[in-house]
């Protein structure tokens, strides 16, 4: 007898003992996703947690903050990761499908101007002239660098910056727009900033704004922009320093994570959320960002101990201008 | 329990005309219910693909129609930006539109000329024994992973655009559409050198015979009667390229650009859909929306030029040249 | 064949001006070759400084490695494996369909306006482009068959991505075995099902299987549709179930592509070279199998 088709045994076998493994409930994950901030803190997070216990798989998605709260408050994710805090829409949804969060800062952020190194011309932006790049009524008529400024060049800049799922696009509308979540549309966008790194990078004509972190990383291929926030200090150049002493205004602004208290319940999740907090000093510092003081984190974990619910601030969203001393003392009053 | 009804058996012949191994033969055999049953099996996982056709019809009107119920086709067709997330949303396909058209372009300007002249060279000039290798080669530009065409476009090509062009973005329609002219210029070749072998000799003879050079017979008889198969290769290539998305993801560029300049960074419909995928928008909502339209128009523009390339190559299976 | 040397008597004309005789001819031939050899010089080149990149990444360790925020130490352990379940499971979703719908289109179904009409859908679909079928997988198995960003949506994605190639080339490889060994099994008594089984379908083993080969090479490559329908960015362990969670090769290409920093971009280079390495296995598998198939109907 000529030779039988035997691929029925061997797919019978393969597929029993995938769905043996279907079971899925045996393994211990922890997933999150939002901001592609804070994400560098949480993906380091994750890779040294491995070293502590590898039998739990940490997943960290990167769909921007807006996008990450919408899986969030549907319960799909463990733990958010958020450039702003929560907004009111954010708090209704995670009301409505009965998800309670803590929420816990975890370091501090600046968004860094920057434009190709090659630009000459371009030594500081007042936080108008930003205004009068990004706000919505410069789509398609404020293209030129001689709209900007007087004596700059006639010559067409192109714009990159944050998706409209990035929390980082939402303070970023909020300080230099005025308005949440309102600006121009034609510019490069992505919620991914390596994608902004690399575009300004290559492009002479560039102008991006990111997260310090990114910056800081690409540091010999980008000019950073100082920022005169109009406080009468003049241009201030975005450092470890400027950003955690609230000098480095309006782009100076707080990062971070949510936990659910649900998921709290899960003693995997239990003991993530507590090396984030035992970490997240010397990982932010490694990534970029600044550290908050000591006493925020035991702080924080107070808050999951004792399951707080609630924000720092009021669930109201992005908020302009709170330095580290400020949410401290937010912290403590809470 | 046999059914006895004996069923006459009868093989199919292919689109392509009956193969003689299947000349139609009339057998009875005999058909119990387990052949019944397993006729329906089989016959059931062909209905899948008619099933997925369905479901692609079905998802991309569907979700096409709740888009259109907010935004009108004015909109869609009338306005010049493409801002659908933005606080003052704008949804005028044409920049997408054009990213596409610009870049498409740009590959097939690349591909018909080498793909082309390859045809001409395998068909006319090359030997069996070269043919066979060069052949096969020309596929390796095809089976290239289209994620790694997007990595040399951005590592090799871009670069060196730029030290052509000075101030040129490094995000720009060019570098993409010159990598995707390579990756379809298998495309052409293969399916130009088809339609030439397929010319009759007794035509080239006849050139020949009143005195025509070869390059004559080549231009002035050959290639015209090969015309439509030539045609079909380019209306296909052109498909190819407009469905291309890992290439124009990763060099030409995410910003909605109305322009034909190959030197400005655009999006295409393709990179849009990415894009909008990547920041993960909910389902239900205008956002979500909008990729379904997007993609709706992506699948018209390809089933209409695979359609009128398919019916140029089937004239030209018929013996039929232009 | 001599042909006659032109010394450009004869009508012109208006349109194109030929370089006529054997100055023309060798021109055109020259063109031709260089349209070969252009792109195929111009790959080579791309290939090779890709290899010369990411060599020094090249390791034991880094096929292992998990993906990691220093380029120095990420590797594509996780992105290897789940390349290797996704093709695993493509393959079991799409062999049986294709070849049971290849059965039927060539051994089962007599030829009909619908049998066509079948056809034409499944040639259709081939050329349909690779992100359509990721919108349609977005809303049918992520959201409709709740199947989530798993692995199980990744493979059925595929699966539905190369199931027109491989039912046109079963049906290819089944036209292959010749119908006087039917007729045999059938004049000994056999029913369809024991003929396509024992005789048929042993013998367009090869031809299928040089067909599936080819798909999933085509398959491994596949950016979009994964992409589309969510595989995760930060991915350190190898998918255990259905429903897990994964990466794959290709996304872990891009996502190190994206980042600005030279040292990813080596390691994407490194990542790129196990692909194709890949894929070369697979092509060079699916040749040897066609050699294979030849001596077989031969002998």
């Amino acid at each position: 007898m000529a030779t039988r088709v035997t691929l029925s045994p061997a797919a019978f076998l393969l597929g029993v003992h995938l769905l043996a493994a279907c079971g899925g409930g045996s393994q211990k994950t922890v997933a999150g996703d939002g901001s592609s901030t804070v994400f560098l803190i949480s993906e380091a997070v994750a890779e040294e947690f491995r070293k502590v216990d590898s039998s739990v798989r940490v997943t960290v998605g990167v769909s921007g903050t807006g996008g990450g709260f919408k899986k969030f408050c549907s319960g799909e994710t463990d733990f958010q990761d958020a450039s702003r805090p929560i907004k009111p829409s954010e708090v209704e949804l995670c009301e409505k499908n009965g998800v309670k969060w803590v929420e816990l800062p975890i370091a501090f952020d600046g968004i860094a101007v920057v434009v190709h190194p090659e630009n000459t011309f371009v030594d500081s932006l007042t936080r108008e002239e930003l205004k009068t790049m990004w706000q919505p009524e410069a789509q398609q008529t404020i293209k030129r660098w001689s709209q900007i400024r007087a004596g700059w060049p006639d010559t067409e800049f192109k714009l990159y910056g944050a998706g409209v799922d990035s929390g980082t696009y939402d303070y970023w509308t909020e300080a230099i727009v005025g308005k949440e979540h309102s600006s121009r549309g034609d510019y490069t966008s992505s919620e991914d900033d390596n994608a902004l790194v690399r575009g300004v990078a290559a492009d002479k004509n560039g102008l991006a704004f990111f997260g310090f972190a990114y910056y800081d990383e690409n540091k010999e291929r980008l000019k950073v922009v100082p920022v005169d926030g109009g406080r009468g200090a003049g241009p201030v150049i975005p450092t470890l320093e400027t950003i955690g002493n609230g000098s480095y205004f309006p782009l100076s602004r707080p990062l971070f994570i949510y936990f659910s208290v649900k998921s709290l319940e899960r003693p995997e999740v239990k003991a993530f959320v507590e090396f984030y907090l035992q970490k997240a000093a010397e990982l932010a510092r490694e990534v970029g960002y600044i550290p908050l003081p000591a006493e925020a984190y035991p702080l924080a974990k107070a808050r999951v101990d004792n399951r707080k619910t609630g924000s720092l601030f009021q669930g109201k969203g992005s908020q302009i201008g709170v330095s580290i001393k400020d949410l401290l003392a937010k912290e403590q009053a809470n | 329990m046999t059914a006895t009804t004996p069923d006459t058996l009868s093989t199919s012949a292919g689109p392509d005309g009956d193969s003689p191994l299947h000349a139609p033969v009339d057998l009875k055999i005999p058909r119990s219910l387990k052949e019944r049953l397993i006729e329906r099996l089989f016959g059931a996982f062909a209905m899948v693909s008619i099933l997925t056709a369905a479901g692609i019809v079905i998802v991309l009107f569907g979700e096409s129609i709740l888009f259109f119920q907010q935004v009108s086709f004015g909109q869609f067709f009338g306005d010049t930006q493409w801002t659908p997330l933005f606080a003052e949303p704008h949804f005028g396909i044409w920049p997408l539109l054009s990213g596409t058209l610009l870049t498409t372009l740009i590959a097939i300007s690349v591909a018909l000329p080498l793909g082309l002249f390859a045809a001409i060279y395998l068909s006319e000039f090359a030997s069996p024994r070269v043919r066979k290798i060069a052949k096969p080669a020309l596929e390796l530009l095809a089976g290239i992973p289209t994620v790694v065409y997007g990595y040399f476009a951005l590592s090799f090509v871009t670069p060196a655009i730029q030290s052509f062009i000075p101030g040129i973005s490094g995000a720009n329609a060019l570098a993409a559409g010159l990598v995707m002219g390579l990756m379809i210029t298998p495309i052409i070749a293969s399916l130009s050198e088809d339609a030439i072998y397929a010319v009759p000799r007794s035509l080239r003879e006849g050139a020949s015979a009143l005195g025509g050079t070869k390059v004559r017979t080549i231009f002035r008889v050959v290639l015209p009667a090969a015309a439509s198969g030539i045609t079909a290769s380019v209306i296909l290539g052109l498909s190819r390229a407009i469905g291309e998305t890992m290439i124009v993801a990763i060099a030409a560029g995410m910003e909605p650009n109305l322009t034909l300049d190959p030197r400005e960074p655009v999006q295409t419909m393709t990179a849009f859909i990415v894009q909008v995928s990547l920041g993960d928008t909910p389902a239900g909502s205008l956002g979500f929306q909008t990729i379904f339209a997007v993609g709706l128009m992506l699948f018209l523009t390809t089933l209409v030029f695979n359609v009128i390339s398919f019916r140029l190559r089937s004239r030209l299976n018929r013996g039929g040249h232009a | 064949m001599t042909t006659p040397t032109s010394r450009g008597s004869g009508h012109r004309s208006t349109l194109l001006i030929l370089p006529s005789g054997q100055v023309g001819e060798k021109s055109l031939k020259l063109i031709g070759m260089l349209a070969i050899i252009l792109p195929l010089a111009l790959l080579a080149v791309l290939i090779g400084t890709t290899f010369i990149q990411g060599a020094e990444r090249l390791s034991g360790d880094f096929l292992t490695d998990l993906p990691s925020r220093r380029a120095a130490s990420a590797g594509i352990g996780p992105a290897l494996a789940g390349t290797g379940m996704l093709m695993v499971l493509t393959a079991a979703i799409a062999l049986p369909l294709g070849i049971g719908a290849a059965l039927w289109l060539e051994e089962y179904a007599r030829p009909s306006r619908f049998t066509r009409f079948v056809e034409l859908i499944i040639s259709t679909l081939a050329g349909v482009p690779s992100i359509v079928y990721a919108l349609l997988a977005l809303e049918v198995f992520v959201r409709t068959f709740g199947m989530g960003r798993s692995i199980l949506a990744g493979a059925a994605t595929l699966a539905l991505l190369v199931l027109p190639m491989i039912i046109m080339a079963s049906r290819e490889a089944l036209r292959t075995v010749p119908l006087g060994l039917r007729e045999a099994s059938y004049g000994l008594g056999g029913d369809r099902w024991i003929t396509l089984r024992t005789i048929v379908l042993p013998l367009a083993l090869p031809g299928v299987l040089t067909g599936v080969i080819l798909a999933l090479a085509r398959a491994i490559g596949e950016t979009a549709p994964l992409i589309t329908i969510g595989a995760l960015t930060y991915v350190a362990f190898v998918p255990d179930s259905l429903s897990s969670a994964f990466t794959a090769l290709p996304i872990q290409i891009f996502n190190w592509v994206s980042r600005p920093s030279a040292d990813f971009h080596v390691t994407a280079a490194a990542a790129i070279i196990v692909l194709l390495t890949v894929m070369l296995a697979m092509n060079g598998l699916a040749i040897w199998l066609r050699s294979r198939l030849q001596t077989r109907i031969e002998g």
